[in-house]
């Protein structure tokens, strides 16, 4: 990337608009990526399963939290990773963002699986049902709802630039419901115990609990952002064979 | 500008009224999912009362759902639509303009009927006027918010179910608001809880009265472009 | 390595918990990779077909993507 310094900051930016560009790139990071995320999810395990304690209230049970959490918050990183990259696919036009987006959504609602399934799992020992329909929960729910939907509409609008934008405007729309959405499933129900981590007066949890948490959610967030930047190099790929495929028939 | 829109609205709901009468199909769809309810869960009248105003919403919303395809389908098949995006009125009125004409023609009998339906779950008479009340505030927003949904699958054949499962996510906060302002869903319980969900619900409306039809005007931009 | 698999008489949630993030991050991954070697394939294939014939005649196979 020589000269790169001499770009304006607009000018660097089109340069990642670039395809080819972005697959030298991604190439060159990908490793690291992996790598990282390998490192990362594996000392958290180790932290999560062997080296921290069981919890005086619930016991071994707290160690859900160790996946629950961390799939939570990375449901909702991908829905924000989703909605930023619509909306510069929307306002900028930058053509690789719809690929971003559309690249995010199926991590994004593994996590909200994962968190669903794992908060349920958490749950039954602790509250001594499968399923409880707090705010939470529910928002989760319905989050998951959300990236099904987004999901279902790029599956079906055939032509890619404009299932792309369609995507775009829906996942806007979204982004700016979930808080609407959120606050009215807490008016609805207030059960759930509050947020345990990330209160003002400083996270609630033991040191010892905290470690593995952080360590896992940054492993979680490597691990989207490597799959992402495999995603969108298959993306760009089928784009392009999509388009050689429509050129053959032409002649 | 308002002469267009009014045209706009009144040939809308004309056809509505006219072709395969759209709303009295959605108000039937509402009276048989009311009436296999009890068929259902059984004729407990105590716990029909109890259900009633959820009930009744959540069916409202599925019939409601019924007629959305038809907001943009019929005038995007016809190439009616390409004409109005260029013409001279602004596709986001456009897009208001359907969605107020899909309310006058579907969302108003739904709530016409719901008080009428509600006596079949044993609603208590007294709970009519705040339930015609919530739903006379909540189904403008069910027809705005639909009409987005209705937007982004127009290119699609058949996208009916698409645009429903696109749209309920956005219809919560309105289930949620409008059966506590209809005196549902444990209100009753909570002094004041009635009113601050009918406040709400009208807050909701308001948002989707600007969100929809921009949506909805962006959304088709991106199908027929 | 009794009382770790049977994690004080939780195991029923929490190795199902693991289990299932295990299988839902590995299969994402699988998947993923999976496609992006196909498009490769894909891309390989159809670049190495202009190659060939770069005034080839229209093939009646039509696109299928």
């Amino acid at each position: 990337m020589a000269g790169m310094s001499e770009l304006t900051a607009s000018q660097r930016f089109q340069a990642f608009a670039n395809p080819a560009r972005f697959m030298a790139l991604s190439e060159r990071l990908l490793p690291f990526c992996a790598g990282l995320t390998a490192v990362l999810i594996a000392v958290g395990l180790y932290l999560a399963l062997l080296d921290s304690p069981p919890d005086y209230q619930q016991g071994e049970t707290v160690r859900i939290m160790y996946i629950h959490v961390p799939s939570a918050w990375l449901s909702m990183f991908g829905y924000m990773v989703m909605a930023a990259a619509s909306a510069t696919a929307l306002i900028f036009r930058h053509p690789l963002a719809d690929i971003a987006a559309k690249s995010a959504a199926p991590i994004g609602a593994a996590f909200t699986f994962l968190a669903l399934v794992t908060g349920s799992l958490w749950g039954r020992p602790m509250w001594g049902t499968w399923w409880v329909w707090d705010a939470r929960l529910t928002s989760m729910l319905i989050l998951f709802f959300l990236y099904l939907g987004y999901m279902a509409l790029w599956a079906t609008i055939e032509e890619p630039v404009r299932a792309g934008r369609a995507a775009a405007v829906l996942a806007l729309v979204g982004s700016i419901n979930v808080p609407i959405i959120h606050y009215s499933v807490v008016w609805w129900n207030t059960l759930h115990q509050p947020a345990s981590v990330f209160r003002i007066g400083g996270p609630a949890i033991a040191t010892s609990m905290l470690m593995p948490l952080l360590v896992m959610a940054l492993g979680f967030t490597l691990f989207f952002v490597t799959l992402l930047l495999v995603r969108m190099r298959a993306e760009i790929l089928r784009r392009r064979v999509r388009v050689l495929r429509l050129a053959r028939t032409e002649r | 500008m308002m002469r267009a829109f009014r045209t706009l609205v009144l040939r809308d709901t004309r056809l509505a009224i006219r072709v395969g009468g759209g709303a009295g199909m959605a108000v039937f769809f509402f009276l048989t999912v009311i009436a296999i309810v009890p068929l259902g869960i059984g004729p407990n009248l105590k716990l029909l009362a109890a259900i009633a105003p959820g009930m009744l919403w959540v069916a409202l919303l599925l019939s409601a759902l019924l007629t959305l395809d038809r907001l943009f389908q019929a005038d995007y098949e016809d190439g009616s639509l390409d004409l109005l995006m260029t013409g001279a009125l602004p596709l986001e009125l456009v897009a208001a303009a359907k969605a107020l004409s899909h309310w006058l023609t579907t969302g108003l009998p739904l709530v016409v009927a719901a008080p009428l339906l509600g006596l079949l779950l044993n609603l208590d008479t007294s709970a009519f006027g705040p339930l015609i009340l919530a739903m006379l505030v909540g189904t403008p927003a069910l027809s705005f918010l639909g009409s987005i949904g209705a937007a982004l699958t127009v290119s699609v054949r058949r996208g009916g179910l698409l645009a429903s499962l696109l749209v309920i996510p956005f219809y919560i906060p309105v289930l949620i608001f409008g059966v506590g302002a209809a005196g549902g869903g444990g209100v009753a319980v909570v002094p004041g809880a009635g009113s601050q969900s009918l406040l709400l619900l009208g807050a909701v409306a308001l948002v989707s009265v600007v969100l929809g039809p921009v949506a909805s005007a962006a959304a088709l931009r991106a199908n027929l472009r | 390595m009794q009382g770790f698999l049977e994690m004080g008489g939780y195991a029923a949630f929490i190795w199902p918990a693991y289990g299932l993030a295990f299988v839902v991050m590995i299969g994402l991954v699988v998947q993923s990779v999976g496609d992006f070697r196909a498009q490769r394939r894909l891309a390989g294939e159809l670049d190495a077909g202009r190659a060939a014939r770069p005034r080839a005649p229209a093939r009646s196979t039509g696109p299928d993507a």
